[in-house]
This record gives C-alpha cells, sequence and structure tokens, in this order.
C-alpha cells in the first residue's frame, strides 16, 4: 500500500479526478473535490463545469480555492451568482455530479458529518454540520463520496444521517420524496472504489488500489460488502498526474 | 394541506409575516437620509441581546468581521444565530455570546474543525441546536424576502438534518408528491459587509452574491459595513449593480478591511497568518481568551485593530483591482 512514489492523498486525488467528465455540471466541496476537478481540468476535462454552492460556476480552477466562496471559485468562471440561485440550479435537474465527504458512511451511502453520539442536543462530538452535503446529496443526478477508509467510518448504522444516500434501501429515497433516479454512485477510498449494486442499492466493491487486498477492504469496513466479479485495479497515478498536481494544482501544499 | 411529518427541532423565531409587513411599513423609513455611524454606534442602537441574528456571507470570505467583533466587545451573552458560518461563528461561541443556533456548518473548511463552537455545544452553552442544510437557511431567508411563512422544497427530506430541524413534509395539493417546507426566517438583526454602499444604504457587492439579497430583505433591522463609502452618483450611474436598497438598511459603517482576516473580492486576499493563529489559539481556552484580549476587548475600535494588524500585512494582501 506504502508507495514511495506518492501518498496516500495523491491516489485519492488522482482516482477522484479520473471519474470527473468533460462537459459535466460538477458540484465541488471544500478539500479533495476541488483540487480533483483542477487536475482533471488540466488533463482531460477543460469544459468541466464547476459548481460551488456560494455562487461560482465554471470557473477554471488555476488557482486551488481554500473555501467554497472564495475569489478563486469564480476566477474567469461564467457567472458569480448567489447560493439560492445555485441549489435552485441542482433542484432542477442541472448538475450531473456532486462530491460528498463525512466522517461515517454506511451500505446505503448514507452519510454523517453532524456528530458522533447518540444525542443530538448533547453529542459526544460536535462536528460542522450540514453544510451543502445534504442539498447536494437530495438533488445531483450521482454523488461521489470520498473517505478515509476504516471500520469506525464505514459501519451499518452511521449515528447521524446528515446527507441521504438510499435511505434504507431501494426505493426508499423517491418514498421519502427525494428526486427519482439519483443517489450515491461511487465511493472513493485510500483503498478501493466502490459502486452501488443496482437491485439492492448496496454498497460494491469494483476497483481495488494498487497493493491493496479485497480482505484489506473487508477487514477495513464494517458492514458486508457485495464484491464484484469483476474487480478492476485502480491504475497508480501517472508521472503526468502526479507532476501536475504538485507543481500546479496544490504547489503551496494545502493537502498533498 | 395534508402535514404528513414534522422535524423534532425548536422553531427558534416563528414566522408572523403580518407583524413582519407591518413593521416594514412604521420601522422602514422611505426616506434618504445619513446613515453612516461607527460599528459601535451601529452595534448597541441596532442589537439588543437575547435577539435573533443573521451575518452573511461566512467568516473567511466577506463577513462583517468589525460588526462581528464589536458585536463580541459588547459582550452580549443570550443572542440566537443562523449559524452558516466559519470565522464568525466560531468567535461567538468563543465568547459565549450565543444561546440558540440554527445551524448547517460551523467550520474552518480546509483547516478543520471549529474548536470553540463545538466546545459551546458538547458543554452545553448552546440550549437550542435546530440542524438544516445550507440551502434550507437561504431557502427561509428567500422565504421571508418573498413575504411568505413558508416555502416548499426537495431537501433534507429522510435524513436525520431533517428529523431535527423544525421543518414539515407535507403532500404536495397539486401533484401528490411530499415535499419539505421550511418556516420563513425573520431576522431581528442583519450584518452584511459590502464592497460598496452610498450614505442612504444603497449596496453594490462585487464577486459572487452568496445569500446577501435574501437575507437582507428577511431583516427587521440590517447593518452594513462597506468596504467603501462611494458618492450617490457611484451608485445612481450604475443601478442594476445594487442588490441592497437603501430602504432595507438602517446603518451604514465605513469599514475598509472590513473582512480581515478573511478576503474581499477584487480588494484582498485572506490573512492565512492570521487565521492560523486564531485556530491554533483556540485549542487552548487560556490561549483563546489572550487572542481575544488582544484582538477585540483591549481594542477600542476597528481603526485601533487595522492598526494592531499593520500596514505592511495590510498592504501585502491587497490586490490593486483584479486577481493576480
Amino acid at each position: 500500500m506504502n508507495n514511495p512514489r506518492y501518498n496516500s492523498s495523491e491516489l485519492l486525488i488522482c482516482i477522484s479526478a479520473r471519474l470527473m467528465e468533460d462537459g459535466a455540471t460538477c458540484f465541488i466541496g471544500t478539500g479533495i473535490p476541488m483540487l480533483a476537478a483542477s487536475l482533471a481540468q488540466k488533463l482531460f476535462a477543460p469544459n468541466l463545469i464547476s459548481i460551488f454552492e456560494f455562487g461560482g460556476v465554471g470557473a477554471q480552477l488555476d488557482k486551488l480555492p481554500l473555501a467554497v466562496g472564495d475569489m478563486r471559485t469564480f476566477n474567469r468562471g461564467v457567472a458569480a451568482a448567489g447560493i439560492c440561485d445555485i441549489m435552485e440550479t441542482a433542484q432542477r435537474g442541472f448538475v450531473d455530479y456532486g462530491f460528498l465527504g463525512g466522517a461515517q458512511i454506511d451500505m446505503y451511502g448514507n452519510l454523517n458529518s453532524t456528530m458522533i453520539g447518540d444525542d443530538q442536543q448533547n453529542p459526544k462530538v460536535r462536528l460542522p454540520g450540514s453544510g451543502g452535503g445534504n442539498d447536494v446529496g437530495s438533488t445531483c443526478w450521482k454523488t461521489i463520496a470520498i473517505m478515509q477508509h476504516d471500520v469506525r467510518r464505514f459501519i451499518p448504522k452511521v449515528d447521524f444521517i446528515t446527507t441521504p444516500g438510499y435511505l434504507s434501501g431501494p426505493g426508499k429515497r423517491e418514498e421519502a420524496g427525494l428526486p427519482p433516479n439519483t443517489g450515491p454512485y461511487r465511493v472513493v477510498t485510500n483503498l478501493c472504489t466502490m459502486g452501488f449494486d443496482s437491485e439492492t442499492k448496496w454498497m460494491e466493491l469494483i476497483a481495488l488500489n494498487p497493493g491493496v487486498s479485497v480482505e484489506d477492504v473487508v477487514k477495513s469496513t464494517g458492514f458486508e460488502l457485495i464484491i464484484s466479479d469483476h474487480i478492476e485495479t485502480n491504475p497508480e497515478p501517472s508521472d503526468e498526474e502526479l507532476e501536475i498536481l504538485r507543481n500546479e494544482v496544490d504547489k503551496d501544499r494545502y493537502y498533498i | 394541506m395534508n402535514v404528513l411529518s414534522s422535524g423534532k427541532g425548536a422553531l427558534i423565531q416563528p414566522p408572523d409575516m403580518d407583524e413582519f409587513r407591518e413593521w416594514n411599513r412604521t420601522h422602514k423609513s422611505r426616506e434618504l437620509y445619513d446613515k453612516r455611524m461607527t460599528e459601535q454606534e451601529a452595534v448597541s442602537k441596532f442589537l439588543i441581546d437575547g435577539s435573533y441574528i443573521g451575518i452573511e456571507l461566512y467568516g473567511t470570505v466577506r463577513a462583517p468581521m468589525s460588526l462581528v467583533r464589536e458585536i463580541v466587545r459588547l459582550g452580549f451573552r443570550e443572542l440566537k444565530c443562523a449559524g452558516q458560518g466559519v470565522f464568525e461563528s466560531d468567535l461567538l461561541a468563543a465568547a459565549n455570546a450565543v444561546k440558540k443556533l440554527d445551524w448547517t456548518y460551523i467550520g474552518f473548511e480546509v483547516y478543520g474543525l471549529s474548536k470553540s463552537a463545538r466546545n459551546a455545544v458538547e458543554n452545553g452553552y448552546v440550549d437550542a441546536l435546530v440542524e438544516w442544510s445550507n440551502a434550507a437557511l437561504s431557502w427561509r431567508f428567500k422565504a421571508t424576502a418573498m413575504g411568505v411563512p413558508f416555502i416548499p422544497t426537495r431537501v433534507m427530506l429522510g435524513t436525520d438534518t431533517y428529523e431535527y430541524s423544525a421543518a414539515k413534509v407535507v403532500e404536495c395539493p397539486f401533484t401528490k408528491q411530499k415535499v419539505c417546507l421550511l418556516p420563513a426566517l425573520i431576522l431581528d438583526t442583519g450584518f452584511i459587509h459590502v464592497s460598496r454602499a452610498d450614505k442612504y444604504g444603497n449596496c453594490q457587492i462585487d464577486g459572487i452574491s452568496g445569500f446577501a439579497a435574501e437575507m437582507a430583505r428577511a431583516s427587521k433591522r440590517l447593518v452594513i459595513s462597506a468596504e467603501e463609502i462611494v458618492d450617490e452618483d457611484v451608485i445612481r450611474s450604475q443601478p442594476d449593480k445594487t442588490i441592497i436598497p437603501y430602504y432595507l438598511v438602517d446603518a451604514v459603517v465605513e469599514a475598509p478591511f472590513g473582512a480581515h482576516p478573511g478576503e474581499m473580492t477584487n480588494c484582498y486576499e485572506r490573512d492565512e497568518d492570521h487565521i492560523r493563529k486564531y485556530i491554533k489559539a483556540t485549542k487552548d481556552p487560556s490561549e483563546l481568551q489572550k487572542y481575544l484580549e488582544t484582538w477585540i476587548y483591549n481594542i477600542k475600535d476597528h481603526h485601533e485593530y487595522l492598526n494592531m494588524v499593520g500596514s505592511d500585512t495590510l498592504d501585502n494582501l491587497r490586490i490593486g483591482g483584479q486577481d493576480e
């Protein structure tokens, strides 16, 4: 797993970047999604339309934003709007992908970024809260969660559902009133990439990171995973990816 | 309309749109008059302890930090607050100024969790904590801006964010779909930092507008700080840029570098060193107290604060007119 050519953040960023689609609209959150979007724009997706919740649309991500509302989120963009316009754009079905993160995730892709404990008024640990997470998870067509993979984070029941995945299974999003045909698409971790089984909406291992075994993933997951019959291996970060990531995307080393 | 369920969070600020209309009729002057004053005058005149406040945009981006520091300096203890924040919400929490919170996000983005807000919740100083999403809070302002008591949306459904909010799920009378109704949020006092304003309070913002338009229209009292006070003619020569017209505004404070240590579009970058210094201080109660004393309590006003930051630092942050 430890490779002298790259560290774990660099691997996560490169694998996330490869999921970006040229020409797609993509809701970008703080951290790794910003780096991944910037890397993808520089490598193969020059027309990736980044959308930031406080109003930035279509920025050229030449300099890494440090906040979802900072000037770089609309640097040479097509619009500098406001949060209502952006959230309404997603609610109207205009946003293809959304990136998410959290402290905990379950097999249906439900995410917790609100609290650890069982009493919302007196939590053991208070986390930042939903922010735009719930909105992205509710209204974007496909969401991609980026997580560190361990048994404390991948658990059968999250302490708090901040952001909806498939809730308690197939059909439950629609039953709750969420827009049809939306939901989790991929989970990217330091160990592997997972999708969701189309019937059961249960998390499924589809690709391993270099040097990681199925057993490593199973040991680090607190619920039973569906293991795909055709597990791929995610290619290592290429020299070109690493070079652009280190020398252009995050040259001030905020993340990597 | 058939109410299917209700979130169990407290409705901290129940909306009364008729009272709001009446307020706007009797308390909001249509007259053009000079509203310029200092931070101290504005905050003491238009903020009462125990009232409900909102702060736009958020801590490291175009937030009215000179006003927030004044709120802390004046020692408010019982505020209710819509928390869509970073630095500003954390400062208020650090000073034990907030008792009730409609919370969507309080953290430091790249720098991680918000220690003071977290402490205030974990140690119980905050006695009501109600969950919302970012869109939900902004749409709650939008409902008030529209003058209606609620707004239907398709977020928060099916989650604990909804369960611990004060929203309701109803069956849409037209489509039979489930929709999430958000109650309008009327602020007793709103605080917004803008790029430029005239002395009457006509305001223009460069760059993203966050939720300034909606929040300004959802505030019973509105305190504006501006990087620059401009002549009325500047406003009238480009009225399409005006996002907040003067009749919404009660006070105009001239505050160059008013968003420091955050950033201001086309004016200055964020002061990373200062932000890091604050975050480091939040990890130790005595260091935090020292920070508050140095940068707020022992300082008279924003002018003195800027002197403390120093003109060299400020000059380095300045971005003369365009993104470099």
